[in-house]
């Protein structure tokens, strides 16, 4: 468990913030620039000394003001990924990646150096400066020298904001291959929402110093109260799935989710591998009774759960598949139209899906 | 070329020279560990009174050489507050002696140093400390790993700017050590006594060019050391 809570005066900024979640597991704190984010990942790994309040990571008290303790950031193992890398300049990669390892406590436990070159993909840069290497590559190995620092707590603050597209592409999977590679509790800073929907487990909204929202990320995803998530194209809800079957003839993949199942364009990925879709709102049609002759591949029958507000002329529509929630945007005009009401059964039409394919392991 | 250059100089005038060089070497050498203090007491402390050794370690650029020789020669002489501790305890005296010439020397270049290193110590990205920090490295195993290398260049290319200009000290060094020929007689006293001698013009005349050579050549090698090291630590690209 990571029990979190702030507070600390900057001249024109107060932050104001206590959240906790379930270890292990990748707790995203996403919210816009300045909303003081980082700064709450900068008390956890100590470099900040709030003014107040406490941090646990599984049970370990790091900071309480109340008691006066402050664990020394040095003491409190917490591996840190900064945004700008912050690799020893004057070291080999080889030697960056062994500055942690070499102060780790002796008896952590944690991957071992061939294993996490390995797993980074950086064998070929083992010999070179940090100033010889890109703005990804950068970041892999920064990532590895926090990991082979046998971390406690793994500490990212906006790991790949400082990266374009290309990098960024290049750096994500690797990050969500850790995620079910280790077992290490992760705590990850961003304002890009699609590192949210990749990686978060529990997400953390956070705005002007206050938390808005913590919780699951498929809970809060299907909230339609949280602007903030809207800074996306548009509302939509997370699920994290299970590849069920390959339909090799018909070129599909199927998926599981938690009261149904979907089909997608067939992706090489094996049984049982877990997959997050991100389904948009505006991706989501409904109708009242079972269409007939469509070539949209996706049909479930859902409940209406609930009418919530949306635009000036649509409204979101909150459905509930199984044990799971999806949202569709229909025209208030459709709403009258097909008279829909809480408890009405609808199908609904999914007309396209994001996903992305994660470790074998699952969410845990 | 050192035959040549011994053929070229009197016995007399070599010792200076030679003397010089270890009068500049000694006083790098030891007042290199408190100037690199001082660069980060100033650069990083937070502290009462720190401008008032910002003021103390920056007063011999700006005070006349004579005046600090004459301040030594109070304090560390015989009978002096700490020159008559030295005397009782270690039988060390100070007065008239190489090891006081590099003291004066040492004292004069203090501030060129300690600039030097202090540039550097706040050119050094203090985020990179704070990484190590997190990776489980504790003050003096972070200054050492982390901060001294990256701060090497500075450290050199101080030490080699307070040598040349050692090699020069003039006013500070007469008037605590005296000028005596192989004990304190260093090159610009030497040149200073052949002018003071009827007939020392080719003396003076040759041992000014040895002094101007060297000096250019400290500032050349400084410079070249410093981009040498740059380079190393791979700040080329940013």
């Amino acid at each position: 468990m990571l029990e979190i809570s702030l507070r600390h005066r900057f001249p024109g900024f107060a932050l104001d913030a206590a959240f906790t979640a379930p270890t292990p597991g990748v707790t995203v704190i996403f919210g816009p620039s300045g909303c003081g984010k980082s700064t709450v990942l900068a008390a956890v790994a100590g470099l900040l000394r709030p003014a107040e309040g406490r941090i646990s990571v599984g049970g370990v008290t790091l900071f309480d003001g109340g008691a006066k303790k402050f664990v020394a950031p040095e003491k409190r193992r917490c591996g840190v990924v900064f945004q700008d890398s912050r690799l020893f300049p004057h070291l080999s990669v080889e030697s960056n990646l062994r500055y942690g390892l070499k102060r780790a406590p002796k008896d952590a436990e944690g991957p071992g150096f061939d294993e996490v070159v390995s797993l980074l993909g950086i064998e070929a840069l083992l010999g070179r400066r940090p100033a010889a290497l890109s703005g990804g590559e950068k970041q892999r190995v920064a990532l590895g020298r926090a990991l082979l620092s046998r971390p406690a707590l793994l500490l990212m603050d906006e790991p790949l904001a400082a990266l374009d597209a290309a990098r960024k592409a290049e750096v994500l999977p690797y990050l969500a291959r850790l995620r079910h590679r280790l077992r290490i509790p992760l705590l990850y800073v961003t304002h890009a929402l699609d590192e949210v929907d990749r990686l978060a487990d529990t997400l953390v909204l956070m705005q002007a110093g206050r938390v808005l929202a913590a919780g699951p990320l498929e809970a809060l995803a299907a909230r339609t109260d949280l602007p903030m998530l809207a800074g996306r194209q548009d509302a939509g809800v997370v699920l994290s799935c299970r590849v069920a079957a390959q339909d090799e003839a018909r070129g599909l993949t199927r998926l599981d989710f938690p009261g149904g199942s979907l089909v997608v364009p067939q992706a090489a990925l094996a049984l049982g591998h877990a997959v997050r879709l991100r389904i948009q709102a505006r991706d989501v049609a409904i109708a009242t009774s079972r269409p007939e002759g469509l070539s949209v591949q996706n049909l479930l029958p859902a409940t209406l759960a609930a009418i919530e507000p949306g635009g000036a002329h649509d409204v979101l529509l909150r459905l509930a598949v199984g044990d799971s929630i999806l949202l569709s945007r229909v025209t208030k005009d459709a709403v009258g139209r097909l008279g829909l009401t809480p408890g009405l059964p609808v199908w609904a039409l999914i007309k396209a899906v994001a996903f992305f394919a994660e470790g074998r392991d699952g969410a845990g | 070329m050192l035959e040549a250059a011994t053929g070229w100089l009197t016995a007399e005038e070599w010792e200076a020279v030679r003397l010089s060089l270890s009068v500049a070497l000694r006083s790098v050498v030891f007042g290199l560990p408190p100037a690199v203090l001082a660069a980060w007491l100033l650069a990083r402390g937070r502290f009462p009174g720190r401008s008032l050794l910002d003021a103390a370690v920056h007063l011999p650029l700006v005070m006349p050489p004579v005046v600090v020789g004459w301040l030594l020669l109070v304090t560390f002489g015989v009978r002096g507050p700490v020159g008559s501790l030295l005397n009782d305890w270690f039988g060390l005296r100070l007065v008239f002696t190489t090891g006081g010439a590099a003291l004066a020397t040492a004292v004069m270049s203090f501030p060129l140093i300690v600039r030097a290193v202090r540039l550097s110590l706040e050119a050094v990205d203090q985020g990179l400390e704070d990484a190590a920090r997190t990776l489980g490295a504790g003050p003096f195993d972070r200054f050492f790993t982390i901060t001294l290398p990256l701060i090497s260049p500075g450290i050199l290319s101080g030490a080699i700017t307070a040598f040349a200009a050692g090699l020069g000290e003039f006013g500070a060094v007469i008037t605590f050590a005296s000028n005596i020929p192989g004990q304190t007689q260093t090159l610009p006293l030497a040149i200073y006594a052949a002018t003071q001698t009827p007939g020392g013009e080719a003396t003076a005349a040759k041992l000014a060019g040895v002094s101007f050579a060297l000096a250019v050549s400290g500032l050349l090698l400084a410079e070249m050391v410093s981009r040498r090291m740059q380079r190393l630590l791979g700040r080329e690209r940013g």
